[in-house]
């Protein structure tokens, strides 16, 4: 049996010197994904800090510089945030994009934040008798010339293929949404367009945040793009399945013009892809599906596929299409 | 005890609806599993698999697991305690757990772990350093991969058959249709691990073993394990009072159940606990194999087949030969003079394939209906009309008589349930919103069997009650429930007289839960021995006295060629974007003679059903063929069918008994629900696109440009 130390502090403060003074502790929220980790051999930490007392389990509406921003406690649990009335009506993306994901009894228990920095559900990750470089560095990746189903098409390296297994970072990353975090020396805010990142040659870091950082809330700035954004994901599983590609959309326009856009890809890339050389082909274009799937096309050029992944290149194209020719029916 | 042919059962109980016996202790948590049998000072076991798919262990070192505080021993090839295998007649050699330095497979067994607590086991197994020789190792299916011909195939049928002249039949042909069909490595997951908790004791009269295991058959685990223990059968009592499933995979006692009672041999009179993990299972606990059915298909014009052929390539195990019977289907399912069938075993190093819900019905019906539908579009034929033309007079198989054959009634009763004739005769004609739709049929058979060696025993309790025993297992089905009507109208009482026992090998011997043939085994000896109770003892006996007996056989078993018939009908969606499938409407109509409990057999269809749209759609096991193991070994990466995906989905039958099979009327009801779904399902995602996929499951990117 493998001893480990447990502590479940009230005050952040608490919690951030705890993690960050030992380099084998971990943060434990909802425990999801932490919990089948230790079960499997994945990780094996020294300490684990249990935030779920820390008091980051409201959802308010602050004022913020740019309109209302809705600021999300890290520990707010997913289903709640799903359904709460505001996240429905002015980011609903961000409703469907947790709906979509895991069972009712997982998203009754999975937190905000730890939604946000759960870890691939690559098999090679999870078998810890075969090599990945994720879970040990320099070990090598089974991902390549294996099971090739869900690796990423975007993005990926030599060390790396795996992609970002979370349906919220991906709307998140669609409406521009920022987490707060906090570190042993304060509190700063960081884009999540910049929470992930792409492997590289360390594919063992999946976000940019230093040991000992915590997310303590995401915050949503609202606007007329946000009411008008949804989300997909497609799956041969109706339910309970991770995205084989999903979409997160939002779009406005003026007439047939797309004034403003925003395409946000989850199940291509390591982490969540904002197609931006897709929005910007959109953007000030006159809306059609053609352009749409032509839009994606300039951003899918760059895609990297083998013969079992190559279906996400048409199928992130169609999405992207469905889910914005969805949008401009309900704006017209 | 006697054997005697029983007289037909006038149904009262019989073909009424009685809840699940067991099923207030199943949704309150009171039902007992294997693993949470309680046992003092119980030990728990932990398995270390092999890291190499072939080759020798040449070093274990278990130092530093057995400096882990709470572990007890370790257990490898070297020091494991010695089976019997010299007599090839008892000797699995799936069974064969630790007993020399071999690897047949990656994830085979090579040590196992004893330990104090559950955590200590698994920490020490994952401590336990083990070296190989590894050799080169195959592990895929391939193509052009060596195929041998097996003597027979399961579980003891003809490898090949030829009838008439199959090149002449397609030379003579209209139409010739020329395809060959995949289906995926499939594994059964049922929900309950494959589990037990073993004590070996040595009493002065030699030792004893006795266990609670999670398993379709106590008395043929029992059977299989004492030999090769070297003990008699009845030094070896099993019980499974509550399974979570099995679907084949616990029809035989596999080796993680043989390194319990070895480990429990070691340290006699403590009980020793494991349940292996759903990882575990992929490994160690059976599989269906990947089937390459190449098909030909001879036609006139109008759709009569003149020739039939069916030559199967699938796999096996270089450590125990496993030969699914895909083409058995083949041979009785429609009329063709000219017939062939044929099954080829690639053996690799991989691990040991078993029994899967309807083993050779299932993937060998998916690609016969997948033919015979483009046949019915070669033909320009309506698929269910298509069927109804080869409608056989005899069983081609064996020219016998059918003790009932009634899947034209199937097919038009089916039709006319599911609105089949507001079908478009075109596929890709029907589009709704965002999604294409399409509907598809197919037919469904499976064999009745009752198997031989059942024993039943009634016992009077006075007050008009009776005690009802056979050592049967209810893995789910209710069979509990069931077997209790039976008993109920055989002895004339009603069903809450009897007192019925089961899952136990000190009652009389059963046969296994499989090859749905439990109700009509079990259910003719407990009628065989009600019969000759009520002739011995008259009805109203004296407390405490008891007959046993066992059934033979019903003369029409011989007489009449008997199988289950059903036709199954889909509706599958298909987004124009995504490629993504949802089934909204699954409907399956049976002939499976009297339905014995409609409660039960209602859900043993619907899940037969909901099984096989799994398969359409899921249900597959990658393995690594760098590695040999499969990799996709939970259920989040193996995809069964979720609650989502199971919409409209109904089961209904015909009404009617076989009076040639079993005292009951009934056959057997456990498996024919997954037959012909798979084809059903994916014929209507043709339908629906026009693009035919020609293996399972047919996944969303199938459909995607």
């Amino acid at each position: 049996m493998r001893e480990l130390a447990y502590l479940r502090p009230d005050d952040v403060g608490d919690a951030v010197a705890a993690v960050s003074g030992n380099p084998r502790a971990q943060y434990l929220g909802g425990g999801t994904n932490l919990v089948d980790h230790l079960k499997l051999g994945v990780t094996s930490p020294e300490l684990l800090v249990d935030v779920r007392r820390l008091p980051l389990d409201e959802v308010e509406e602050v004022a913020g510089d740019d309109g209302p921003v809705l600021r999300v406690g890290a520990n707010v649990r997913n289903s709640d945030l799903a359904a709460h009335p505001v996240v429905r009506s002015v980011f609903p993306a961000v409703a469907r994009a947790l709906l979509s994901g895991a069972s009712g009894q997982i998203r009754n228990q999975a937190t905000t934040a730890g939604n946000l920095l759960q870890r691939t559900r690559c098999v090679y990750f999870q078998d810890v008798t075969t090599a990945c470089n994720k879970r040990d560095p320099g070990s090598g990746c089974s991902a390549i010339g294996g099971y090739a189903r869900y690796n990423a098409i975007l993005g990926a390296s030599e060390a790396c293929v795996t992609t970002h297994p979370s349906d919220l970072a991906v709307a998140l990353a669609a409406l521009d949404a920022t987490v707060v975090v906090q570190g042993p020396d304060g509190e700063r805010r960081v884009p999540v367009l910049e929470l992930h990142r792409l492997p590289g040659d360390r594919p063992e870091q999946d976000t940019t945040l230093a040991h000992g950082e915590l997310i303590t809330a995401v915050e949503l700035t609202a606007g007329r793009l946000t009411r008008r954004s949804t989300y997909y994901k497609a799956r041969d599983r109706a339910s309970y399945a991770f995205a084989l590609v999903s979409v997160a959309g939002a779009l406005q326009l003026d007439g047939d013009t797309v004034t403003d856009v925003r395409l946000a890809w989850g199940g291509v890339a390591h982490r969540p892809w904002r197609a931006t050389v897709a929005e910007e082909a959109l953007r000030g274009s006159a809306f059609s599906e053609e352009a749409v799937l032509a839009a994606c096309e300039r951003e899918l050029s760059a895609a990297v596929t083998s013969e079992e992944s190559a279906f996400k290149v048409p199928m992130v194209r169609n999405v992207s299409a469905l889910v914005l020719g969805r949008l401009a029916k309900e704006d017209r | 005890m006697t054997e005697l042919l029983p007289d037909p059962v006038p149904a009262q109980a019989m073909g009424t609806a009685h809840l699940r016996a067991d099923g207030p202790a199943k949704v309150t948590g009171l039902a007992t599993y294997a693993v949470e049998h309680p046992a003092d000072d119980a030990l728990h076991l932990w398995l270390v698999q092999s890291t190499v798919a072939r080759g020798r262990v040449t070093r274990i070192d278990p130092g530093a697991a057995l400096a882990h505080p709470g572990v007890v021993a370790v257990l490898d090839h070297t020091n494991a305690p010695r089976l019997v295998a010299d007599d090839p007649e008892t000797t699995d050699p799936e069974l064969l757990v630790l007993q020399d330095d071999r690897v047949a497979f990656r994830g085979q067994i090579v040590a196992a772990v004893l330990a104090e607590t559950s955590d200590a086991a698994r920490e020490g197994a994952a401590l336990v350093a083990v070296r190989y020789d590894a050799e080169p190792h195959r592990v895929e299916l391939r193509d052009d991969s060596p195929a041998y011909a097996p003597e027979s195939v399961n579980p003891d049928q003809p490898t090949d058959t030829d009838d008439g002249d199959v090149e002449a039949g397609l030379a003579e042909a209209d139409v010739v249709l020329d395809q060959t069909y995949r289906t995926a490595y499939e594994h059964n997951n049922p929900l309950e691990p494959h589990a037990l908790v073993v004590t070996w004791r040595d009493d002065p009269d030699g030792p004893r073993v006795t266990m609670v295991d999670s398993t379709q058959g106590v008395h043929p685990v029992a059977a299989t394990l004492a030999p090769m223990l070297g003990l008699e059968k009845d030094r070896v009592r099993v019980r499974a009072p509550y399974v979570g499933g099995g679907f084949g995979s616990k029809g035989l006692p596999h080796a993680p159940e043989m390194a319990a009672v070895l480990a429990a041999r070691t340290v006699p009179g403590r009980a020793v606990r494991m349940a292996v993990t759903r990882q575990q299972m992929f490994a160690l606990t059976g599989y269906r194999t990947a089937t390459v059915s190449h098909f030909r298909l001879g036609a006139r014009a109008d759709g009569t087949l003149l020739a039939i052929d069916h030559q199967v390539r699938e796999q096996t195990s270089a450590l125990k030969e496993y030969a699914e019977q895909t083409a058995t289907p083949t041979r009785m399912l429609y009329a063709a003079p000219h017939r062939r069938t044929r099954h080829r075993l690639v053996e690799l190093d991989v691990a040991v394939p078993s029994w899967m819900r309807a083993p050779g019905e299932m993937p060998g019906v998916y690609a016969h209906e997948v033919a015979m539908d483009e046949l019915a579009v070669a033909c320009g034929l309506d698929p269910v009309e298509l069927r109804l033309r080869n409608e056989p007079e005899v069983d081609p198989e064996t020219g016998k008589p059918f003790s009932g054959r009634r899947l034209v009634e199937c097919l038009e009763r089916g039709a006319e349930l599911f609105g089949w004739a507001a079908r478009a005769p075109e596929p890709r004609a029907t589009v709704d919103g965002e999604w294409w739709v399409g509907s598809g049929v197919a037919s469904a058979t499976y064999p009745t069997m009752t198997q031989a060696g059942s024993q039943a025993r009634v016992q009077a309790l006075g007050s008009g009650r009776y005690s009802v025993a056979v050592g049967a297992v209810d893995i789910g089905t209710g069979a509990r429930t069931v077997l209790a009507q039976i008993a109920a109208d055989a002895l004339g009482v009603r069903v809450d007289d009897v007192d019925l026992q089961i899952a136990d090998t000190d009652l009389p011997m059963a046969t296994v839960a499989g090859g749905s043939s439990g109700t009509s085994s079990w259910g003719s000896a407990v009628v065989a021995a009600a019969q000759l109770f009520r002739r011995d003892h008259g009805d109203d006996p004296d407390a405490g006295v008891h007959t046993t007996a066992s059934a033979s056989q019903s003369p029409g078993m011989e007489e009449y060629a008997t199988h289950a018939f059903g036709a199954v009908f889909a509706e599958a969606r298909v987004h124009r974007y995504t490629g993504e499938v949802r089934v909204p409407r699954l409907l399956g109509v049976y002939s499976v003679g009297r339905v014995l409990n409609p409660v039960t057999a209602r859900s043993q269809l619907l899940g037969g059903l909901t099984m096989g749209l799994s398969a359409a759609l899921f249900e597959e096991s990658y393995r690594d063929p760098r590695h040999g193991h499969v990799v996709t070994q939970d259920l989040a990466t193996y995809h069964v069918a979720s609650h989502a995906d199971v919409r409209g989905i109904e089961a209904v039958w015909l009404d009617e008994e076989d009076p040639h099979v079993n005292p009951m009327g009934s056959r057997g009801i456990g498996e024919i629900g997954i037959v012909g779904t798979p084809a059903a399902v994916a014929n209507a995602t043709f339908h629906a696109t026009g693009v035919r996929v020609r293996e399972i499951p047919v996944t969303a990117d199938r459909f995607v440009d």
